[in-house]
């Protein structure tokens, strides 16, 4: 009787516990599913708000939504179709002309014949973070190797805080260091004319790339088996040929990783080009010219802007791009830390 | 042939050595730089009274105030949504299942995203669709309360950029809990919601709060989403309401050096401001360093 009776109790609380687990694991999933709705939020409404650029103007309403609409998302450069429409099409009347004007040359949003074209931004974006990359690349991932194989002890517990400690520096300080310090300096060592220029920014920017790249890089020289550098050594190679010739190029995959992330993170970053580049959106490959970056348009213009206006629509449109190009660099680098990386580990120590 | 591979082994550690060196200087030039012209202008009044004379002269307390405020609203929204996000990757699901996997890809692309890109997501979604929609179904869009930047909308994109953070964090913490104690509790009848509420949450409270003081940090100096999404230039009054503007450290260094009318006169306040905020992100970073050693130490123990 006792025998029956008990697992009949023990059954009712169950079922009762056990939809009380039920719905706190769906609570649960629910919330974590947070992130992935952000990001289709974020595909939602900054790209919605974007759409405005390919919506046919008031006056000049020739342009066929349906066609323009192909392009969306897409980096404007490089898309035959919409440059083959005419560039200076209705420039006449008082609207623009769509989607096709951000393929102009020139980025003049407030002026009498305002021109949307977004070209000298995107190539001010990639100048000054090349700047950043060409300094900060070599001496992150040189630093990382030294820190790894060549530094003592207490060199190594010196370094690492201390980039812990620039990681931890937020951008306008560095901006603002840029812009009142850095700028100063430069300007008398290498007398050009313009005091805020891509290279200023640019090495400024290096400042904001090196702890991620020195992090990521030291993370993959760490992670190739100790096994490598042993039978290195003991084949008579010494410290600085194992370093070069055995680690550097086993942790490939990892640091060009870390590389890509950086030019990831040098590319969206505003705070600091904002501050440091000049922002004149001039369309030269000129390092000591001033130059206007992609996201410090949007940082510059947005506060300003009319609601719904071209120009708003042109400026989320940017923001589109930073995103596919951000996107587009993350998932390279993902595929090949996780491709590459882990499968020739996984054979080395199998 | 002997005599190059030595002189290579005396140039590659002097090299490398040299580039750390340079980033290590760079590093040190910066902070004492800032250290020396901030710390003048840096006394009591300077913290707790607010900007007079157009900005030229005073405080900045309503900035530390703004900033404050911005954070604790970041902290009570984001922090528990990337607890429950850490709990559920590693305590409900297989690690390999692709559910798992798509929520890591997320949580990744989240943190690559341009901070721009989240102010823009912030004054497209938060002010003109959330915002605008509140005042559409309250007041019928007669008034504009809830469809401008405010205080409210620059908290949430901010929980939303420090959400990786957290998460991250957490995920290690919940990582280095025993799996014994998860069995034992297991063993002892406990459901699996009360084995996270009684052991796996509270041996992981380093974690969490690292993740909280990480993310503070990156909310108290990132300035590119709060631009358009509710930082103010100057204001009369403290922000006494979600719907308020307000102003912000890192904000107010941007505008100091470069908007101001008179940039040379007020370099005392852009330099001690500066200051300020490097010694809060700075002690928030090293406080999380610090909970992380320990954390680390704990997990060696077991």
């Amino acid at each position: 009787m006792r025998q029956r009776s008990a697992p009949g109790a023990a059954g009712f609380s169950t079922k009762r516990l056990r939809l009380g687990e039920a719905v706190i694991e769906k609570s649960i999933m629910l919330v974590s599913f947070v992130s992935l709705a952000v990001i289709a939020l974020i595909c939602i409404f900054v790209f919605r708000e974007a759409a405005g650029v390919f919506a046919p103007r008031a006056v000049a309403g020739v342009a066929a939504p349906a066609q323009e609409m192909e392009t969306y998302g897409d980096d404007p450069a490089d898309t035959p179709l919409e440059s083959a429409t005419p560039l200076n099409r209705g420039s006449e009347s008082q609207a623009h002309d769509g989607a096709a004007s951000l393929l102009g040359l020139e980025w003049q949003p407030v002026s009498q014949q305002p021109r949307y074209g977004i070209l000298p931004l995107l190539i001010g974006s990639f100048k000054v973070a090349l700047i950043a990359m060409l300094i900060g690349g070599p001496l992150g991932v040189l630093a990382a190797l030294f820190t790894t194989t060549f530094a003592a002890g207490w060199v190594r517990e010196t370094v690492k805080p201390v980039i812990e400690i620039l990681a931890g520096f937020p951008s306008v300080v560095i901006g603002f260091f840029a812009l009142i310090v850095l700028a100063s300096i430069m300007q008398n060592l290498f007398g050009y004319q313009y005091r805020l220029n891509a290279l200023v920014g640019g090495v400024a920017l290096s400042l904001a790339v090196i702890p991620t790249i020195f992090t990521l890089t030291e993370d993959a020289l760490q992670s190739v088996p100790r096994s490598y550098v042993e039978a290195s050594l003991a084949l008579g190679a010494q410290k600085w040929e194992t370093a070069i010739l055995v680690v550097l190029p086993a942790a490939t995959p990892g640091i060009f990783a870390a590389v890509l992330l950086g030019l990831g993170r040098a590319i969206g970053e505003t705070m600091i080009v904002l501050m440091a580049t000049g922002n004149a959106a001039l369309l030269s490959m000129n390092p000591i010219e001033p130059v206007r970056t992609m996201s410090a348009t949007i940082g510059a213009e947005m506060a300003e802007v009319v609601f719904g206006d071209f120009h708003y629509s042109a400026l989320f449109f940017i923001g589109v791009v930073l995103f596919a190009v951000s996107f587009a660099i993350n998932v390279i680098a993902e595929t090949f830390v996780r491709g590459l990386l882990m499968r020739r580990f996984r054979g080395a120590s199998a | 042939m002997i005599g190059r591979k030595r002189i290579m082994g005396m140039l590659v550690p002097c090299f490398t050595g040299a580039c750390t060196a340079v980033i290590v200087l760079s590093v040190c030039a910066m902070v004492g730089i800032i250290l020396a012209n901030g710390l003048p202008g840096l006394t009591w009044e300077f913290l707790t009274t607010a900007p007079t004379e157009g900005m030229t002269n005073g405080g900045i307390f309503p900035a530390i105030f703004g900033t404050v405020i911005l954070v604790l609203l970041m902290t009570v929204v984001g922090v528990p949504v990337g607890v429950i996000t850490a709990v559920y990757l590693s305590e409900y699901v297989a690690q390999d299942s692709v559910l798992v996997r798509v929520i890591r890809f997320s949580v990744n692309t989240l943190a690559g995203i341009p901070s721009i890109v989240f102010g823009l997501f912030g004054l497209g979604f938060f002010v003109q669709f959330v915002g605008v929609g509140m005042d559409k179904l309250l007041t019928g869009g007669v008034s504009v309360r809830w469809g401008q930047p405010n205080v409210l909308w620059a908290s949430l994109t901010m929980a939303i950029l420090t959400l990786p953070v957290v998460i991250v964090s957490v995920e290690e913490a919940i990582r280095t809990v025993p799996r014994e104690l998860r069995e034992a509790s297991l063993a002892l009848g406990a459901t699996r919601w009360e084995t996270i509420l009684k052991v796996v949450l509270p041996n992981s409270i380093t974690g969490i709060l690292t993740g909280a003081i990480l993310a503070i940090s990156r909310g108290a100096g990132e300035v590119a989403p709060i631009l358009f999404t509710g930082a103010a230039y100057f204001l009369p009054h403290l922000p006494g309401s979600l719907t308020d503007q307000f102003m912000h450290l890192g904000y107010h260094v941007y505008i100091m050096s470069t908007q101001s009318p008179d940039v040379d006169a007020t370099k005392g306040i852009q330099y001690s401001t500066t200051l300020v905020l490097l010694m809060l992100t700075f002690t928030l970073n090293f406080s999380a360093v610090i909970l992380r050693s320990h954390l680390r130490r704990s997990l060696v123990r077991t």
